[in-house]
């Protein structure tokens, strides 16, 4: 009989060995599926996830997905931290990239190095003002941040929609819903190919989640108010601040890689800017283990299995829903073994594991 | 072992008794016989295994090796519900009661089978008349003292007429009158030819209530005595294994000013289960230890918070310290005046157990130590050394500033919370149960620092429900009741009796026409 035995203290080495163990068995799981679908599964697992990782064009492909996935991962991992789950990082995206645009659309005129800052944090404050709003319906009306933050990712893309549509719309873009495309400063430069200066961005907001963390007051309030709230009390740390402090910084993140996909990838606003970032984020963050280093692996891997699914659906008509259900399949993996860093598996023989178990509703 | 010609064939008979958790050995061959009509104690300090011997005896656990006998008869308890149908009854120190439910509705529920709702509340009267245990079936138990939720607990272990009762730590939440009914009614069982193992950490009660004792430390028997042949301090030497120092507490110097004064503190209850305050007066002059008795659940915690900062006064002129009225400033203001607190929770509220003591200590400096963290910055240096200070100076054991809080035991996390408060001098402490489950070296320990504290000038409010331990620190003595709190009177002035009085609620002045209003 299988018994699970809460560990003293959590795990070291399960802390990282339960993340790359999901891994392996969404590989397993993958190839899998993979057979179901009629593929022979070693030359659809190489397809997926090999040979994105061969040539460099699909490597630069690889770090302009990475890119909005470490901005926002590196935003999430702080919030859950907090205990704050921000789900609508999707959203903020949107709204990010919205405010951002609000430049070349509506002041085509102005394009200079300021015109291009101002769109970075017009971005990052579209972001954030929207992450505000269910982190005060939270403060004052106690809501829950979940539900909030995800119903108002459909408001934002409704929203953008309509935009794009309506006023928005370029007057010369033979009635397509888009926007006029951006250009000189309005457009992020590149590094190298199609890697923008988002990417440095996502760096150096990894970077700053490193200090929060380890050395800040801030990082320390925030983990004290995930892991236990009456000594956050008890430190003086104000609940209220840290929820809305955590949101802003999320969403403000989030509206940074919204701008940086609209001004950068892209180069204009149109109906879908986002294959889903904000959302396989979510997986990038716990994948991370909420760590940043963890979310900078986590974001290049979420971005192979993005340029994977592409390879799939070309080299061997796979749907594109496939990159989808590996990203949903890894992701229940990881809390399935989220388990293994706070318990340890025991077998035991049967009269032994009852006593056990009525030990505990025994006592 | 104690089974001689002489005597009958024990009640109960536990031989050699082993049982292993990972690698500690918490119980080491453990043997234990009570006789019918005996009140036997089981005495030893947190973590000796009386806990996990009296789960295996009760069938909670299963031991690895060793047997179980009931009048002569092997036994194997496979389960609680065995054991209590073999004739064994525990009552446990914390209750498991459903507090929106009535007393028989709780009661019914830990009955196997099925049963007659008027004839279960015709048997609880007949037991708690028989018992002197005064109770009303009908009766919320969340409008129940601990008291009466205890008794509640009692008559449901009685209701199935168990031969061998256990009982652990009952007096801890008593009032000595209520504790004295209580021996009344063991001695009433105990005359019927019931066995009673009593664990306890109080050693007069049992000087007083049993006539043998089993001394357990570190998993093992240690000793068996006849406690009335010994003093309670030998009894202390043999359950800790070394000399147990006598807390000193020399005569009060002239005090000085309050360093904490409250005026007609009133605060709502924050919840549905927790206590409102109600026009709460005192003063902690420099100097002097002032003591707060009272039995648990009456306000202590919500005292404390509001005396603290976590929660703050509804208006201002209620709290000062040091003279500045800090009703509504936060706990950190209040520790930039000088104050250090200590709340009665290791774990979850004076620490975080996942988090390292280096970081546990900055959760209270993090604002008022501008060495440790400056313009929102820390200093990991500077912390670390002030955290090796406190586990040097305090002698916390087993430790360094990257262990993680829980890792530590209750004793040596209490002296690091102790320690982290003291080592910044402060004019003000406040502490809430300094020495709840911990052993009896530190406990002995951390009493010494808060009298050493108030005799270098600081003011010091203990809050604890150890009569005791109030009556070993305290210069002055107030006590709390349903969120009132008495007027503190000189320690020397006081006899138990009286302490016991009002934490019965004798000084109450709202409750008697108030509540009688309500209901």
């Amino acid at each position: 009989m299988m018994v699970l035995e809460k560990r003293a203290a959590p795990s070291r080495w399960w802390s990282i060995g339960a993340p790359l163990l999901a891994l392996g068995m969404a590989v397993v799981l993958g190839a899998l599926l993979f057979a179901v679908l009629g593929h022979a599964p070693s030359r659809a697992l190489y397809v997926y996830f090999v040979e994105p990782l061969t040539s460099a064009w699909s490597l630069e492909e690889l770090a302009v997905k990475a890119t909005p996935l470490m901005l926002i991962g590196a935003g999430l991992a702080l919030a859950y931290r907090a205990n704050v789950w921000n789900i609508g990082a999707e959203g903020q995206l949107i709204m990010g990239a919205i405010a951002g645009s609000a430049i070349p659309i509506l002041l085509p005129g102005w394009n200079d190095a300021l015109a291009m800052l101002a769109m970075l944090l017009l971005g990052a404050a579209g972001g954030a003002a929207y992450a505000a709003i269910p982190a005060w319906l939270k403060n004052r009306f106690n809501t829950n941040e979940i539900l909030t933050s995800l119903m108002l990712v459909y408001v934002a893309g409704l929203f953008l929609d309509w935009l794009v549509r309506g006023p928005w719309r370029d007057p010369m873009g033979f009635n397509f819903p888009k926007s006029v495309a951006f250009d000189g400063w309005h457009v992020l430069p590149t590094l190298t190919g199609r890697v923008h200066l988002g990417f440095v961005l996502a760096l150096l907001a990894v970077l700053i989640l490193w200090v929060i963390v380890h050395h800040m007051r801030a990082g320390l309030a925030v983990r004290v108010q995930g892991i236990a709230p009456r000594a956050a009390r008890f430190g003086g740390f104000s609940a209220p601040s840290i929820t809305l402090g955590v949101m802003l910084f999320s969403g403000a993140l989030a509206g940074l890689a919204g701008i940086g996909e609209v001004a950068g990838a892209i180069g204009h606003l149109q109906p879908s800017i986002s294959p889903g970032y904000g959302f396989a984020a979510i997986i990038v963050a716990v994948l991370g283990r909420l760590s940043p280093i963890g979310v900078v692996f986590a974001a290049f891997l979420l971005a192979l299995t993005y340029l994977g699914g592409e390879a799939a659906q070309l080299a061997l008509n796979m749907p594109a829903k496939v990159a989808q259900a590996f990203q949903g399949l890894l992701l229940f993996l990881i809390l399935a073994a989220e388990v293994l860093v706070h318990y340890r598996i025991r077998w035991r023989g049967r009269a032994h594991g009852a006593a056990r178990a009525r030990q505990g509703g025994g006592a | 072992m104690g089974e001689t010609a002489a005597e009958q064939q024990p009640l109960l008979e536990v031989r050699g008794i082993s049982r292993v958790f990972g690698t500690l050995l918490a119980n080491d061959d453990v043997s234990l016989a009570v006789q019918a009509g005996e009140i036997h104690a089981l005495l030893g300090e947190n973590g000796a295994g009386k806990s996990t011997l009296v789960k295996i005896i009760y069938g909670a656990l299963r031991p690895d090796a060793g047997e179980i006998r009931l009048e002569g008869k092997r036994v194997q308890l496979q389960s609680p519900a065995q054991a209590r149908k073999a004739g064994i009854g525990m009552v446990f120190q914390h209750f498991s009661l459903f507090e929106p439910l009535s007393v028989a509705e709780n009661i019914a529920l830990a009955l196997d089978g099925a049963h007659d709702m008027a004839a279960l509340k015709q048997r609880i009267g007949e037991v708690s008349a028989q018992y002197g245990l005064p109770l009303d079936a009908d009766a919320m138990v969340a409008d129940l003292s601990v008291g009466e939720r205890q008794r509640v607990e009692i008559v449901r272990c009685l209701l199935a007429e168990p031969r061998i009762i256990i009982l652990d730590e009952p007096t801890s939440v008593l009032t000595p009158q209520e504790a004295q009914a209580l021996f009344a009614t063991l001695r009433q069982l105990a005359a019927e030819g019931r066995g009673i193992i009593y664990i306890t950490h109080r050693l007069e009660e049992v000087r007083e209530l049993c006539e043998r004792a089993t001394i357990m430390r570190h998993g093992r028997v240690v000793a068996e005595i006849a406690p009335a042949d010994h003093s309670a301090r030998e009894i202390a030497r043999l359950m800790v294994g070394s000399e147990v120092h006598d807390v000193s507490a020399p005569p009060m110097a002239e005090t000085g000013a309050p360093v904490l004064h409250v005026r007609d503190l009133t605060l709502p209850a924050p919840g549905p289960f927790a206590v409102a305050l109600y026009e709460i007066s005192l003063d902690v002059r420099a100097g002097e230890v002032v003591g707060i008795a009272g039995v648990a659940g009456n306000g202590q915690r919500e005292l404390f918070a509001a005396l603290s900062g976590e929660r703050l006064a509804q208006n201002r002129g209620a709290v000062f310290i040091a003279g500045h009225d800090v009703s509504l400033k936060d706990i950190n203001a209040r520790r930039k005046l000088g104050a250090a607190f200590v709340p009665e929770e290791r774990l979850g509220h004076a620490c975080v157990g996942g988090m390292t003591l280096l970081e546990n200590l900055l959760l209270t400096r993090h604002a008022v130590d501008a060495s440790v963290v400056r313009r929102g910055m820390i200093d990991h240096a500077a912390a670390r050394v002030a955290t090796q200070r406190v586990i040097d100076e305090y002698d916390v054991r087993n430790a360094v500033p990257e262990r993680l809080a829980a890792a530590l035991s209750g004793g040596n996390l209490q002296k690091f919370i102790m320690g982290r408060a003291l080592d910044r001098r402060p004019a003000l402490l406040v502490v809430n149960q300094p020495t709840w489950g911990v052993d009896a070296g530190a406990a002995a320990l951390i009493r010494q620092q808060l009298i050493d504290l108030a005799r270098d000038g600081a003011g010091v409010l203990v809050i604890s429900q150890d009569l005791d331990e109030i009556f070993e620190v305290a210069d002055r003595i107030a006590v709390i009741s349903r969120g009132e709190l008495s007027a503190p009177r000189p320690a020397a002035e006081l006899s138990r009796e009286e302490v016991g009085l009002l934490m019965a609620g004798a000084h109450e002045a709202r409750h008697g026409t108030v509540h009688a209003a309500q209901t």
